[in-house]
């Protein structure tokens, strides 16, 4: 184990803003991709069986 | 078992839908793991202290934005060649988890340049075919976008793909044709000169990567097919039974 204590841990030795820079910022566009993909998966079905309603009609 | 079965949409959208499980829970897990070794497991490093373990994301993330995109010019390939629907479907369906990990490549690129070289981008040969591979993904995404015919949209997307495809080659090289700032390879067919442990962190992230684009990949493929099969018989009968 490298680290000391919570707070050497999210120090990074200094460089804590660079490190965490990177990895909350990769976070994020992996948490956006996954919620847009969710919502326009049942957006697609959503609109598909509304317009298969309508020419049953 | 027949193989070219798979090649129907209405196959290989069952087959999708089972494997999504799979690949995202491997995706977690992996990424947990290599975090772990990452984090906790492997030491500082000599020279750029913590600063380093950016590389965890920062490299399995440039190899999935080279890979994917050479996958897309696969596919292209292989629509244009075999006319394959499927084929088309999948390079579209890889295009957007691409373009998200040149963006982390670069950001995360940035973040570890400021503190080591001084500063957030120097228009060095490898930064710069990296970010051209980023226009190339956002060009051919913005391409299929604006084309309402599919059958056209798919072939001059893939069109774009395969004469793009150029700049991959590029990317891997230019540490190499060029005095660049950026480092050399350090994962080599000879060797690597890396520390076993770290080697291994960057290792795991690069599987778990792997898997996060199979099965958001598979995610978005189900979708373009049931939109592009919606006058099928087989899709009315799936989403009448989801009601």
């Amino acid at each position: 184990m490298e680290w000391a204590s919570w707070s050497d841990f999210w120090a990074m030795g200094g460089y804590g803003l660079y490190v965490w820079g990177s990895y909350s910022v990769t976070t994020a566009c992996i948490l956006i991709e996954v919620i847009l993909l969710k919502r326009a998966a049942s957006d697609t079905r959503r609109r598909l069986r509304r317009m298969q309603q309508w020419e049953e009609l | 078992m027949n193989l070219y079965a798979y090649a129907s949409p209405a196959t290989f959208y069952h087959l999708a839908g089972r494997l999504i499980p799979w690949f995202a829970w491997g995706a977690g897990l992996l990424t947990v793991w290599g975090l772990y070794v990452g984090f906790f497991v492997a030491p500082t490093d000599f020279q750029q202290s913590e600063a380093y373990r950016i590389i965890f994301i920062h490299v399995p993330a440039a190899w999935m934005s080279m890979f994917i995109y050479l996958v897309m010019a696969f596919w292209g390939a292989i629509g244009l060649a075999f006319n394959t629907r499927l084929s088309f479907m999948m390079a579209r369906a890889l295009a957007p988890t691409g373009a998200m990990f040149t963006f982390v490549a670069l950001w995360t690129g940035a973040w570890w340049g400021k503190p080591m070289w001084g500063a957030w981008w120097v228009w060095d040969a490898r930064l710069t075919s990296e970010l051209i591979l980023l226009f190339l993904y956002v060009g051919i995404i913005a391409l299929w976008a604006a084309i309402d015919d599919i059958k056209r949209g798919d072939r001059a997307g893939s069109l774009l793909t395969l004469i793009g495809a150029i700049n991959v080659p590029i990317i891997y090289f230019s540490v190499k044709w060029w005095n660049t700032l950026h480092q050399g390879a350090t994962i080599k067919p000879s060797g690597t000169s890396m520390d076993a442990i770290m080697l291994q962190g960057m290792l795991v992230m690069a599987f778990a990567a792997w898997f996060y684009t199979i099965a958001v990949a598979l995610v978005r493929v189900r979708r373009i097919i049931l939109e592009r099969e919606r006058h099928t018989e087989w899709v009315k009968a799936l989403l009448a039974k989801e009601i």
